[in-house]
């Protein structure tokens, strides 16, 4: 008998890759997707399981925020800075307060600068964490790697609310400096939170990045070339998985990121494992400049005396600032005329250039594989669609 | 990065094309360079492999809108008044914008140098609204051109798919334009506040009270 010879349950290695007969199949995925982080639509096309054309939608969340800014003052365009990335809206204000700064020669006192880094770089782990988990969740990890990430992501928040009162709307920088000073004892809540977040890392590395699962979705998967990712102006994570040697806080120093000792990890493959790496490489690169900069906190004054925030009019002229948001390359771009709101109040969103090369990303994958491709690039649709 | 040096050799370089540096009076100190649009292709393209400088990363490109302004200032002139010399105050108007301008900062990767600001200008902010799409150079611009399209109005050349980016495929203007009025009859429904309501009623007596 020659029943039993022909294994009946072996896996077909490659199960999916019957085509469809040449009949494209029209799929528009979102804007309810839930794994699309928001409303976000992609219109796919498909041979079978296979994406032959993919052309993202865009403009469901779009309230035109450049215009609302140019009938604004310098000073209340900043809260509308942080419905931009609604994760990290420190970052935002960071940007745009930089841009201001630049364009009206404004310096910043060295405790604001210190203040700004430690909780830019509260803002970075909290969004990174966020985002492997979130990555997880699209891979079909349900609940438990995102509410571990969540959990971590608390705390951090935690430490948010009570320095400037919200956890996710901060509101907290102004051109000059900070909004307000630390709380007493905030310092050492923060510690005891950095101090407590290797822990989480070792314990999400010991459980995911060897899994056989993870390695077999991610690896090989998405990839992005080096040359491509710098000719579509991919920022941030997503271009240093690639290979692109680029963090603003190497390349501009902007802030006092001189002064601190850390790394830039790097990819060399530029799939989804790699930027699913980088994203836990850079946590931990921020943990170390976290524990100097909360070592060497000066005293001082959190505001420049000089700058009158309220009725503030920068001579006419025009400024281009950046900052290495945990997105990437997030950058405003101004153009004062000498009255008192912006003449031409520009946001450059990391998460809307980074979705240029999506398509490329996703061509002849598997509909399955587009989720965490998307999930990988890490976008929020406050900044895609503005 | 010496933008004199840059902009006397893509002079030298590409025979008839006209560059002008425009000054940034602010502290920020970053001038920009004006390309005309014939020639702005060949300059973009020269910029992305120029040797010493090679700008290979093009950050951030949008939109500007200067619609014509008139400036009217106040000059004495020294005039004869019935055979008199007298100091006479004259206005004098001057006309400036009445373009829409694109605007691309780049920056250098391996150099870590920039930003250069590249601008382009129309001709004007009506019929002749068109521009050298710099997509095929950087496909950075590719997203962000679209929505210059789609929020300001100009049309890029050479552009794979310009198409509109934020507004929806229907809508008609161009939102972002300093003389935009929003329309009164909105897509959505009228919620009950006064003044949308009164804006209906309005909008409907114009139409015949249907």
């Amino acid at each position: 008998m020659s029943l039993l010879t022909e294994s009946t349950f072996a896996l077909n290695s490659n199960p999916s890759n019957d085509r469809g007969d040449g009949q494209l199949l029209e799929v528009s995925m979102g804007p309810q997707h839930p794994s699309t982080h928001g409303v976000f639509r992609m219109d796919v096309s498909l041979d079978g399981e296979h994406v032959v054309k993919l052309k993202p939608v865009f403009g469901y969340l779009h309230r035109n925020h450049e215009k609302i800014a140019e009938n604004e003052s310098y000073l209340g365009c900043m809260p509308y800075t942080d419905r931009l990335d609604y994760i990290c809206s420190i970052t935002n204000n960071w940007s745009y307060a930089l841009a201001v700064e630049t364009l009206a020669g404004i310096k910043v006192p060295e405790r604001a600068e210190y203040l700004r880094v430690i909780t830019g770089e509260l803002t970075r782990l909290q969004n990174h964490a966020c985002l492997v988990g979130f990555l997880m969740q699209d891979m079909g990890a349900s609940g438990t790697p995102l509410m571990y990430a969540f959990r971590e992501r608390e705390k951090i928040l935690d430490l948010f609310e009570s320095l400037t009162g919200a956890r996710m709307m901060c509101n907290y920088m102004r051109f000059g400096g900070c909004r307000v000073d630390l709380p007493a004892g905030w310092l050492q809540q923060a510690q005891k939170v950095t101090d407590a977040f290797p822990k989480f890392l070792d314990e999400f590395e010991n459980m995911l990045v060897s899994n056989e699962i993870l390695m077999a979705r991610t690896q090989g998967v998405g990839v992005v070339s080096k040359e491509l990712a710098i000719n579509a102006g991919i920022s941030g994570p997503m271009a240093r998985a690639s290979g692109v040697n680029y963090d603003l806080r190497k390349v501009d120093k902007y802030g006092i990121y001189d002064r601190f000792d850390f790394r830039v990890p790097l990819g060399d493959v530029g799939d989804v494992y790699d930027r699913y790496m980088i994203r836990l490489l850079e946590m931990r690169e921020s943990l170390k400049i976290l524990r100097q900069a909360m070592r060497d906190l000066p005293e001082g004054p959190i505001m420049d005396p000089g700058t009158k925030i309220r009725n503030f009019r920068p001579k006419a002229g025009e400024a281009y600032g950046r900052i290495e948001s945990p997105k990437g390359e997030l950058g405003f771009y101004l153009i004062s005329d000498g009255s008192g709101n912006p003449y031409r109040f520009r946001v450059r969103p990391p998460s809307l250039i980074n979705l240029t090369v999506l398509e490329d990303m996703c061509l002849g994958l598997n509909v399955a594989d587009i989720v965490i491709i998307l999930g990988s690039v890490d976008i929020v649709l406050g900044e895609v669609d503005r | 990065m010496n933008l004199e040096a840059i902009k006397s050799d893509l002079e030298a370089s590409i025979p008839g094309c006209q560059l002008e540096i425009i000054p940034n009076p602010s502290p920020s100190a970053q001038h920009s360079l004006l390309v005309d649009a014939p020639h702005a292709f060949a300059v973009a393209s020269l910029l992305r492999s120029y040797a010493a400088l090679p700008f290979d990363y093009c950050s951030n490109v949008t939109g500007i809108d200067w619609p014509l302004k008139e400036t009217s200032t106040k000059v004495k002139v020294k005039k004869l008044v019935d055979g008199v010399e007298k100091d006479v105050d004259e206005v004098v108007k001057t006309i400036s914008g009445g373009y829409l301008e694109a605007v691309y900062h780049l920056y250098s990767m391996e150099q870590r140098e920039g930003p250069l600001v590249l601008r382009m200008r129309t001709e004007d902010r009506a019929a002749r609204v068109h521009l050298p799409s710099l997509t095929p150079i950087w496909r950075a611009a590719e997203f962000q051109e679209r929505e210059i399209f789609d929020l300001y109005g100009i049309l890029f050349d050479g552009h794979p798919d310009l198409r509109r980016l934020l507004m929806w495929d229907d809508f008609v203007d161009h939102p972002m334009r300093r003389d935009y009025v929003d329309p009164d009859d909105y897509e959505y429904e009228p919620t009950a506040h006064d003044e949308v309501l009164a804006r209906a009623r309005q909008h409907l007596s114009t139409e015949g009270g249907q």
